[in-house]
């Protein structure tokens, strides 16, 4: 066994090797710019870019037309709903999103709000993430002209019913946005069945390379328009300036084809190891939570609140083990996370959520280390825990006062 | 963000971790923090003839916390209960290289052991 051990597959993947290999050709030797329509180095990029779109288009039952590269996620959350914003401005400024949304659309949405060009609606979820349908539908005014829901959630892994949420803003003639950069790749997605305009995704998150990802424009039924948000060039019909990263996009694309060649075994595989870990580890220790929803979430993901004990300090004490907290400790902002708030998780079990992200490289060996490793630092650390020592002797936390800093 | 060696060292082989008899005589109990915060310590002294003889914490909390506290026990032990009050929250800072975004943790741990003085000192004036 190889340490430290990776299980932080939210954040990024190590990019598979037959991606690297399919980049290679295109830094020194196949250099051209894909935008040179008059020899044949420009030729070679364009006819790379072309297939790339094409594998990437296939993997969410896209045209290759619809797709839009752009630098990441990011920009592309940050394209879609300023595009749309922009360009639909005399139908209305009115946006419904939800609470659990990654930052790059949050905080796209609140600077927004900020400047006095848009009116945002914050969906709440349910206890175990999801967003209700019918809840979009009632947010609903002549005045909306987006809804950005997002696939898969990053924290707890839970999936939307986005297909509903599709149908409901198709049935009102709202744009519907989908953040899917959790979601393609690791469980099908299929733009037309789920009647998603916009739609954003990235190359890092699937064992691509870091620097590319997309935004899926519908084409038609409806034709969606964006304004650029970057002047230049006009390259990405108009929607995108700047020169694509030939070899970035071929990475993208040899990324999006293993992935819809090896889903449904990789997918398999990853909620097998995953359920092991989740026993494993919650048979072992009482008061572990289970964040998100329990059956219908990313085949990857767990996400456990350990109670009376803290998530940075279970992080340090398994340092050989790459994972994440929601604890406010290793966040910038100092507040545990709002993900988990927005379930109705409590702040204290909150500051106690660690996050298991499982990918294509992680082994059962790795899984059986990572179980052992959790119930012994847990046990180590309540130990530790006065509140641990208290919940024992019978205290009722709850009633406790506590003297809040 | 990486941890100085002393952090990790204290976060490692905590000294004097566990807990005493609250009622205990020539016990003071402090705890400090909330759990909806993030931390909370408990931080223990036991007295004989004005001077601290050992000292305990148990702590939730993130490892500057952990540490920030077995650092103070290990200080308390054979001072005054004058001296004691000394203590601040710059030293653990400084001897264990927090970060500014630790700093709470340092503050945290001197006011457990004002706490667990200003304690030991009420039980000893209602004897």
């Amino acid at each position: 066994m190889k340490f430290p051990i990776f299980l932080d597959n939210h954040s990024t993947t190590p990019m598979d090797p037959r991606v690297l290999e399919a980049m290679l050709p295109y830094f020194v030797e196949k250099f051209g710019n894909a935008a040179s329509r008059n020899h044949a180095f420009g030729w070679e990029a364009e006819e790379a870019v072309e297939k790339a779109r094409k594998q990437i288009a296939r993997l969410i039952k896209a045209d290759s037309k619809e797709i839009v590269f752009t630098s990441g996620a990011t920009e592309a959350d940050n394209l879609a709903l300023k595009g749309v914003l922009e360009m639909y401005k005399e139908k209305g400024n009115h946006i419904i999103t939800s609470a659990t949304e990654h930052r790059a659309v949050l905080d796209t949405a609140k600077s927004l709000e900020a400047k006095g060009m848009a009116t945002v609606t914050y969906l709440p979820v349910d206890k175990q993430g999801m967003v209700n349908p019918e809840d979009v539908r009632n947010a609903i005014t002549d005045k909306t002209i987006l809804i950005s829901v997002m696939l898969a959630n990053n924290e707890i892994g839970t999936i939307n019913p986005v297909q509903e949420i599709g149908k409901i803003a198709k049935e009102k003639g709202v744009l519907f946005h989908c953040d899917a950069t959790q979601g393609v790749g690791k469980i099908p997605v299929d733009v037309q069945a789920m009647n998603i305009d916009l739609m954003s995704f990235s190359a890092h998150k699937i064992y691509g390379p870091k620097g590319v990802g997309a935004l899926y424009v519908r084409k038609k039924n409806p034709r969606v328009r964006i304004a650029a948000q970057m002047d230049g060039g006009g390259h990405e019909r108009g929607m995108r300036s700047g020169t694509l990263p030939v070899p970035l996009i071929v990475g993208f694309g040899k990324a999006c084809e293993l992935c819809e060649q090896e889903m449904p075994v990789e997918s398999a595989r990853l909620a097998k190891m995953r359920d092991h870990l989740q026993t494993g580890i919650m048979a072992a220790l009482e008061e572990s939570y289970l964040n998100g929803h329990p059956t219908n979430r990313l085949p990857g993901n767990l996400n456990i609140s350990f109670a009376y004990v803290e998530g940075e300090s279970l992080l340090m004490g398994m340092k050989e083990i790459a994972l994440s907290s929601g604890s406010a400790c290793t966040s910038a902002t100092l507040e545990p996370s709002y993900v988990l708030r927005a379930l109705g998780v409590g702040t204290e079990l909150a500051h106690s959520s660690i996050r298991f992200g499982l990918g294509r490289f992680n082994t059962d060996e790795e899984i059986d280390y990572t179980i052992k490793k959790v119930i012994e630092i847990v046990t180590k650390l309540r130990e530790m825990s006065p509140l641990y020592e208290m919940a024992k002797e019978g205290v009722d936390l709850k009633s406790v006062q506590w003297a809040a800093h | 963000m990486a941890y100085s060696d002393k952090v990790v060292d204290h976060f490692n082989n905590p000294r004097n971790m566990g807990s005493f008899k609250k009622e205990e005589e020539g016990v003071g109990t402090g705890m400090v923090g909330a759990p909806e915060c993030g931390d909370v310590m408990k931080l223990q002294i036991k007295v004989q003839n004005d001077t601290i003889v050992d000292a305990k914490f148990k702590t939730f909390g993130c490892g500057s916390a952990i540490a920030s506290s077995s650092l103070a026990t290990e200080w308390l032990k054979g001072k005054t209960l004058e001296e004691a009050q000394k203590i601040k929250n710059t030293d653990i800072v400084q001897e264990l290289n927090l970060p500014p975004v630790k700093i709470h943790c340092s503050v945290l741990a001197e006011d457990a052991i004002k706490a667990a003085l200003a304690d030991y000192q009420k039980k000893a004036e209602n004897k």
